[in-house]
């Protein structure tokens, strides 16, 4: 099993403590993330910002996680056979965790890479596979958690702050 | 500069109806790669694209486009013009090529969008 982490300063005791005991979100949302249906792709993401924007949170926080959001929802169909997402809204920040069914990644420390891609020639024709999906999640997430098993599921977890 | 006057600069066709030439367009970007599409998260812009599938409209879902611009010709499909008339985004085809395209609106005055 590997792991990834990519904390913004500053937050690591307040991430680790979250972590540590998830409180009850005030509102729950569930999306089903289906293999290479770029038909679908990107409406959880969509409904998450409009959760968002309804309450009232500042446009260039509501991009920010519209953005990690997308490209995370986008590689679980991209690059995955499939699985869900699960976003949970709190008070001062959204948690929002993608859950897969394989087939894993092989190298996560490669994947972080800009510029690189393992997509496929379907993906790179609708405009993805510019190797810039989890870089682009990292730079818009305040945290960022990836566990992967080669050959298993991966969990992409994101947390941004409202503030 | 205002979206009536990119219309004319570019020689564009506009796709969808109801559009407000009189928007005011700050800046602009131009890429067929959506994650680099996806890094103008700083301020609303134009985007100039020769990708057509449906996740264009996506895209616009997620950062703030004021319009999109196809290139080289393209035309999208139906179900991509009804996707942007729901969003209320104005939609335009130019002949001519990504980097004319920018290069005429470069010089006549329209920036890049801060990313």
């Amino acid at each position: 099993m590997a792991e990834y982490w990519s904390i913004n300063p500053g937050l690591e005791e307040t991430c680790k403590e979250f972590l540590a005991n998830i409180p009850e979100a005030d509102v729950t949302l569930e999306f089903e993330i289906e293999e290479k249906d770029f038909v679908s792709a990107g409406k959880g993401s969509a409904e998450v910002k409009n959760v968002l924007k309804r309450l009232g949170i500042d446009p260039a926080i509501l991009r920010r996680v519209a953005v990690a959001s997308y490209e995370a929802e986008i590689n679980v169909a991209a690059h995955s056979n499939g699985g869900k997402m699960y976003c949970y809204i709190h008070d001062d920040f959204v948690y929002i965790k993608y859950e897969d069914k394989g087939p894993g990644i092989n190298n996560i420390e490669q994947a972080m890479i800009p510029g690189w891609s393992t997509a496929d020639e379907l993906v790179r024709e609708m405009g993805f596979g510019a190797g810039l999906g989890l870089p682009n999640i990292k730079k818009n997430a305040d945290f960022l958690h990836i566990v992967s098993e080669p050959g298993g599921s991966t969990s992409v977890e994101i947390l941004i702050y409202y503030k | 500069m205002k979206l009536k006057e990119i219309v004319t600069l570019l020689d564009a066709e506009l796709l969808t109806s109801d559009v407000d030439l009189e928007k005011e367009i700050p800046c602009a970007f131009a890429s067929d790669l959506i994650s680099d599409i996806l890094m103008c998260t700083k301020e609303p812009t134009l985007l100039l694209t020769g990708l057509t599938n449906t996740q264009v409209i996506r895209l616009s879902d997620m950062i703030d486009l004021l319009g999109i611009v196809f290139v080289r010709g393209k035309i999208p499909s139906q179900e991509l013009i009804e996707m942007a008339e729901e969003r209320n985004l104005a939609l335009l085809c130019t002949k001519l090529t990504m980097f004319r395209s920018s290069g005429i609106l470069y010089n006549t005055g329209l920036r890049s969008c801060t990313i």
